[in-house]
């Protein structure tokens, strides 16, 4: 797909605040329920680092209690938390406390967007009584949390009314009945269609709706103990799951609700938002406001200021003056696999200056794809002739080595265009930046989706597409 | 003299002579390992001459596999914890990573084998066990790099070993000839003692020659023979008898054979030779406390066969190069040298062909104290001379075939620096071992 065409807006104004169902707030960067909004003050150097909404963590009538330990992370060849995961629960602050602080902040941030997050009991007055104390305490709006998958579940509330839609809408109209301010459901990814829940929230009368919550997980198992990680005097507990990991998770599903024609109220995203492009993404995508918790859980507040950079930069290199210019401009894009064009080719092309002579590309391509990247052992001495001058080589003593050789040749790899399906895999195992591209060729056939090739098919005007000979 | 006052503290001796680069712990070795790209037939375990598999000993680093690593390593190379320590990484392994092209600074693939060696050192010395007893025994000869191997991968095999050492310690020049800021004694000696373990007879202070090379001929299914080399080549100048004249092996075997603070080194030291074991000594004397270390070379910088990282590393520890000047006297008072009168000489042609021309009147002194000699050492002749039906270069050194190490004499196997092919290193007198023991197995198969 070629680039967004629309100018660049160098020298322009860019305005970040946004208008989420009725409540405005300076920026679509809002805090997620959780541990970084436990009080008034967390809420307070997050404001004052920049960000530009929170919703509060989850209130309940009744403080809970919680367990020591509580988190556990996935790290991957070096990198720390690439997914996290809680067995925490709801707020364990008493409900006076919470209101209170929530007064407080209000009154001092009375430009920044506060929801407050609320679960109780599946009981119409216990909800009735819950919001209208939360927004006599100044809420600008509520998050119903239908979406925890742990603890408060086997209570019967969280995701255990979120994975029914009867629930989901039977307690949505409970809160609608009573509150004054705009209603977002909360949905929980761990069921099997998240559109089916969403039209149920909208049914109740939701406002809003954000997702994802966290889903179903275990961590790990810690191999010298045998215990689950986290553990809890040596017993652990399905929790949480969030973090970079799961943003491809909460792209679908926010694309989900997106487009589904039943449901056209804003969405805030979750999921995976380490950085601007991640909330970008969630934005173009169909998502209004973007709620971050684990980045902050691991950075602090602080990583605000990229984000509003970020995106400001962003916004000028794509011509964008507001939010509302983008949000939701790649919901189209994602449609039916029918739908894609049978007719659309690109092969994979390694750029030979740039290769590194890894061989990475090869044998993914070799042993997991489709045998189509070649490799030939190219004389080390006729390798450095073709290298001359870009470092390839160098000289110790009174011989001249070469970086990439051995045994007196270097693999020099390229693709067999004809084999070639154009499924991405060696691009994205290229250790190189703009290595391996894929580029597109023109087969001189019309577009042509799956759905338009059985009909011509049954019509008899098109030939069977033949199985790759190569395999 | 002022004598003692200008000799080093024994803690600054013990600085000098730390690790270059301190050793991993987990979390460096594993940041390190993460850098590792897993390429598909790997430079740098091609550019091995052990073929170590190093992305895959890398990736059970970062998976916490050590001692698995460390399996891996020794399985290609039993000498692995050693050449982590002495290998020219910066031409061999990690002169072929690709990630020099890539983020210009390779994997440290050497520390990362030292890190996985060391880490798993105590569980690796019961890593090997002999083979099923196959009633055959070989003769080794020689107990250095090339040697040990070879028995240590026939004892794999069930064969009986005995290796005969002229020494009185094993592990030829990996214990004593390299300098000591870059391998221990103890640590090199705990190499060996893993390979004793498999079984082997190692007999010290067993010098052979020719007539007991004959002998162990008829009394042995197959002899192999690593013996490596023998003296460092003489200058050919009048005064190479004086008090302060040293070679350059046993100047270095000295920072092994007795405590630092004994070692002897002069103020002034001039180093006679363009290797890298001249670069060696002068990396010594500068750590055993000289003032001043010159390195004179007949040819110019280009020409001279040390490796830019051992030269760049004498030139940070402050040794002076003097190019394109050759010997031509030590001189000396009451028996010790006081200088080294040279002369300039002009290269005619370029690179290591070129001839020399002395220029006229241009001879001078560089007064030293110790004059250390690094020409290259010379084959052992007489013992191979004595061995009948064994082909040798011009300049005496042992041709063998290079897949099996057979030489010309029937049940004669050669390795090591004695062979014709030989690289200097460690590594390369490792990868023939194993090439003999092949080629040794085989031909016990078939007799």
């Amino acid at each position: 797909m070629s680039k967004h065409p629309r100018p660049a807006n160098r020298n322009g104004e860019i305005d970040l605040s946004i208008d989420f169902c009725g409540v405005s707030a300076p920026n679509p960067f809002w805090l997620a329920s959780g541990p970084p909004t436990n009080s008034e003050y967390q809420v307070r150097r997050a404001f004052e680092a920049g960000w530009g909404g929170v919703v509060w963590k989850t209130l309940n009538h009744d403080p809970i209690v919680n367990v020591s330990s509580r988190y556990g992370a996935i790290d991957y060849d070096g990198q720390k938390v690439v997914g996290l995961n809680n067995i925490e629960l709801i707020t364990d602050r008493s409900l006076e406390d919470n209101l209170r602080e929530i007064r407080n902040i209000k009154r001092d941030f009375p430009k920044h967007a506060v929801f407050v997050s609320l679960m109780v009991e599946s009981k119409r007055e216990t909800w009735h009584d819950i919001v209208k104390r939360t927004e006599d305490a100044g809420a600008d709006g509520l998050e119903l949390n239908f979406g925890c998958p742990h603890g408060m579940s086997e209570r019967g509330m969280g995701s255990a009314v979120g994975q029914v839609p009867e629930y989901t809408r039977m307690i949505t109209e409970w809160v609608k009945e009573a509150a004054h301010t705009p209603v977002m459901v909360k949905l929980t990814p761990n069921v099997t269609d998240i559109a089916a829940i969403g039209r149920a929230a909208v049914e109740g009368g939701a406002d809003a709706i954000s997702l994802i919550n966290t889903i179903n997980s275990i961590m790990g198992v810690d191999l010298d103990t045998l215990n689950p990680r986290p553990h809890v005097h040596g017993l652990g507990s399905h929790g949480g799951y969030c973090g970079p990991a799961v943003k491809p998770v909460a792209l679908h599903m926010v694309s989900q609700i997106a487009s589904d024609p039943k449901i056209r109220v804003p969405i805030s995203g979750i999921g995976g938002i380490q950085a601007w492009p991640d909330a970008v993404e969630h934005m173009l995508l169909g998502a209004t406001s973007v709620q971050v918790c684990t980045a902050v859980m691991h950075y602090g507040f602080r990583i605000v200021d990229g984000f509003i950079a970020g995106m400001t930069q962003w916004m000028r290199d794509k011509g964008f003056a507001s939010c509302k210019d983008f949000v939701g401009a790649s919901v189209n894009r994602i449609r039916s696999w029918s739908e894609l064009d049978l007719n659309y080719k690109v092969v994979a092309n390694i750029d030979q200056d740039r290769c590194i002579n890894c061989g990475v590309c090869y044998i993914a391509c070799e042993d997991g794809c489709h045998q189509s990247i070649k490799r030939e052992q190219v004389p080390e001495r006729e390798f450095a002739k073709r290298h001359k001058d870009d470092g390839r080589t160098f000289v110790s003593g009174t011989r001249q080595y070469t970086h990439g050789a051995g045994n007196g040749y270097v693999n020099v790899y390229t693709v067999n265009e004809d084999t070639c399906v154009g499924c991405n895999m060696c691009s994205l195992v290229c250790p190189v930046d703009q290595c391996i591209t894929m580029k597109e060729v023109d087969t001189g056939r019309p577009v042509m989706s799956w759905e338009q090739y059985q009909k011509l098919l049954a019509a008899g005007k098109v030939e069977p597409i033949q199985p790759p000979q190569h395999a | 003299m002022p004598g003692n006052n200008r000799k080093p503290s024994l803690q600054m001796l013990r600085e000098n002579f730390a690790d270059l680069h301190p050793p991993f712990d987990d979390v460096a070795a594993r940041e390190a390992a993460s850098r590792c790209l897993y390429c598909f037939d790997a430079p740098c375990t091609r550019a091995c001459p052990t073929h170590i598999d190093i992305p895959g000993f890398i990736r059970q680093i970062l998976h916490r596999d050590t001692v698995g690593a460390a399996r891996t390593i020794l399985n290609f190379n039993i000498f692995g914890g050693s050449c982590a320590r002495v290998c020219p990484t910066a031409v061999l392994c990690e002169g072929a990573c690709v990630e020099n092209t890539h983020l210009k600074s390779a994997v440290p693939i050497g520390l990362l084998q030292r890190y996985a060696c060391d880490t798993a050192h105590e569980t690796s010395m019961g890593f090997f066990k002999p083979g099923a007893p196959t009633g055959k025994r070989v003769a080794v000869v020689g107990a250095g790099p090339a040697g040990l191997t070879c028995a240590h991968e026939l004892r794999k095999c069930g064969h009986d070993v005995v290796v005969f050492e002229a020494r009185n310690t094993g592990g030829g020049l990996n214990t004593l000839g390299i300098a000591a800021y870059k391998i221990t004694t103890d640590f090199a000696l705990t190499e060996v003692e893993r390979i004793r373990r498999m079984g082997i007879d190692l007999r010290f202070k067993q010098p052979i020659d020719g007539a007991r090379l004959a002998k162990l001929l008829g009394e042995y299914n197959a002899v192999f023979l690593a013996v490596g080399l023998g003296r460092t080549a003489p200058l050919g100048v009048p005064g190479e008898d004086l008090d302060g004249v040293w070679e350059s092996l046993d100047f270095i075997f000295q920072t092994h054979e007795k405590p630092l603070s004994k070692c002897k080194v002069g103020r002034n030291v001039v180093v006679i030779g363009g290797g890298n074991t001249a670069i060696d000594a002068a990396n010594v004397a500068v750590r055993l406390g000289a003032e001043h270390v010159t390195v004179a070379y007949r040819r110019d910088r280009a020409s001279m066969p040390a490796f830019r990282h051992e030269y760049e590393l004498a030139v940070s520890s402050g040794v002076e190069f003097c190019w394109l000047s050759r010997p031509v006297r030590i001189i000396g008072r009451s028996g010790k040298v006081t200088g080294m009168r040279m002369q300039r000489v002009k290269l005619d042609g370029s690179g290591r062909t070129a001839s020399f021309r002395a220029v006229p009147d241009s001879a001078f002194t560089l007064p030293c104290d110790m004059v250390v000699k690094a020409l290259g050492q010379q084959p052992l002749d007489d013992l191979l001379a004595a061995v009948p039906k064994l082909k040798l270069t011009k300049n005496n050194r042992v041709i063998i075939d290079p897949a099996t190490g057979a030489t010309s004499a029937p049940g004669l196997f050669a390795g090591g620096d004695c062979q014709k092919d030989a690289y200097e290193e460690v590594v390369n007198a490792v990868e023939s071992g194993k090439i003999a023991a092949r080629g040794i197995h085989q031909y016990l198969s078939d007799s």
